[in-house]
């Protein structure tokens, strides 16, 4: 019963940080960025599950190495960011398997929250509370640059500030994520709330609020289910967030 | 703020070099308070680079001096990303952090009704986004507008309310601008001076003087033959 609570109280806090970062990710055609960066954690996490340590502070060095990497590796090259992309996570899922021990595959892949344990979980709530708090008072700027980078510098915001800040939260909430759905579906977790929204809403104030409460509500439910039926949490969250997009693709705009 | 006659932009020996290209090159003027600038070139050269160097959005050499204090209005020439967002046209302003006039007064001066404040930004013609565009450019009350090809992607009909828009902002408004096109009709419309772009300054100095035919000969090459062609 403990670890139901833990694992609702992760869940929400998570999967409502998630969506709402998505909003700006989906506006930016970010979304799927979060899907390699997710994969790049793959190796952390599997040391971590070796090391016993939570899978989120495993996680965190990889994908912030990963954001360098790519940044990096663009300065030097001519290649599309998508292109070295594809090579710095392969490389990531590569390693991973190498590390990973068979039996805990699946918690790698997929996540496994019921493990969140008391500590992991004030890991979470305190990690994406902080996620909130920061996107809610860089949001219009954040906006702004997404629209514009230089409809933004005209009106005297620090873009480039803005992207490195815009890059660590996505960073972090990667790093969260993965404790909930694991190093394959995290791309879902930003993504699928924050576009079943966007069919909905009419403007700014009911986009965010939808996609947050879709990504809350897909995550309790998805552990409630998960608790009932003995399947793992993560694909059912992302699988109640595929519904409720099916759901209000018939009001889309 | 400041007096008719004083300059409130200058750019001397401007260099821009875009992954090892020079875009522009040996660029010196001097604006101002009231000037309306046309900056006139063809496809490529380096018109928005120059007004994307003057925000301050790009690397460059040489000196770009605006006068202390002067508030500045950027209009862009089409913003693709917006539409993918919900966004009402009032939560656009609010993105904005020092709006000084009421939205939907600047949406009436634009010609736009008071109730289009409520309306998805997505829902507009291009033509009506760029009055939205232009109104929130105003919103900050900037004593200098910069505008990048205002009748790009206006059908025709449209560039004369364009036309017809900019003039009375400038009447009323006291505006100085910079209006970047390659639209020679906006020269004669609007402006008191003409800069013409094409990597390095062509010419430059009021409309008659510096638009002679051998002026755009060099600055347009073919393209304006071509065009004078099609009307025999």
């Amino acid at each position: 019963m403990e670890s139901l609570l833990l694992s609702l109280v992760a869940g929400m806090s998570i999967g409502g940080a998630a969506a709402y970062l998505g909003t700006l990710m989906l506006s930016r055609r970010m979304a799927l960025v979060a899907g390699p960066l997710g994969h790049l954690t793959l190796p952390g996490i599997a040391l971590a599950l070796v090391w016993g340590l939570d899978v989120s502070v495993g996680a965190f060095p990889f994908v912030i190495a990963g954001v360098v990497a790519i940044w990096w590796l663009e300065t030097r090259t001519k290649l599309p960011m998508e292109a070295l992309t594809a090579l710095v996570f392969s490389s990531g899922v590569a390693v991973a398997f190498l590390l990973l021990p068979m039996e805990q595959a699946e918690t790698a892949l997929v996540g496994d929250i019921s493990r969140a344990g008391l500590y992991g979980t004030a890991l979470s709530v305190v990690a994406s509370l902080a996620i909130v708090v920061t996107l809610r008072r860089a949001y219009s700027k954040l906006v702004l640059a997404n629209i514009s980078e230089d409809l933004a510098t005209a009106e005297g915001i620090a873009v480039r500030r803005y992207n490195l800040l815009y890059l660590f939260l996505i960073a972090v909430i990667v790093a969260l994520g993965v404790k909930m759905v694991g190093g394959l579906l995290t791309a879902a977790l930003v993504a699928i709330p924050a576009a079943a929204a966007r069919n909905v809403a009419r403007n700014l104030e009911q986009y965010t609020l939808g996609a947050t409460a879709i990504g809350v509500a897909s995550a309790v439910l998805g552990v409630v289910l998960a608790h009932v039926t003995g399947f793992p949490a993560g694909p059912l969250i992302i699988l109640i967030g595929a519904a409720t997009f099916l759901l209000t693709l018939p009001f889309a705009r | 703020m400041t007096n008719d006659g004083e300059p409130v932009l200058e750019v001397s020996d401007l260099k821009v070099t875009l992954e090892g290209q020079t875009v522009l090159d040996h660029i010196s003027f001097a604006v101002r308070r009231g000037e309306v600038w046309t900056i006139l070139g063809p496809n490529g050269a380096g018109k928005t680079v120059l007004l994307r160097a003057l925000l301050g959005a790009l690397p460059y050499r040489g000196s770009i001096a605006w006068k202390a204090g002067v508030r500045i209005g950027y209009v862009p020439q089409r913003l693709p990303y917006i539409r993918n967002i919900p966004l009402s046209v009032a939560e656009f302003f609010a993105l904005k952090s020092n709006v000084r006039s009421g939205v939907d007064e600047l949406l009436r001066a634009v010609g736009l009704g008071a109730e289009a404040g409520k309306r998805r930004i997505g829902d507009f013609s291009s033509g009506q986004f760029q009055r939205i565009l232009i109104a929130w450019a105003l919103a900050s009350d900037p004593d200098v507008l910069l505008f990048d090809e205002p009748t790009a992607g206006i059908d025709i009909g449209g560039e004369e309310t364009v036309y017809a828009l900019l003039a009375q902002l400038k009447r009323t408004r006291n505006l100085t601008m910079l209006i970047v096109t390659h639209d020679l009709a906006m020269v004669h419309r609007l402006s008191s001076m003409v800069l013409c772009l094409n990597r390095q300054a062509v010419c430059m100095g009021p409309p008659l003087a510096a638009l002679t035919p051998e002026n755009l000969e060099r600055l347009f090459g073919r393209e304006v033959s071509v065009y004078e062609h099609k009307h025999e």
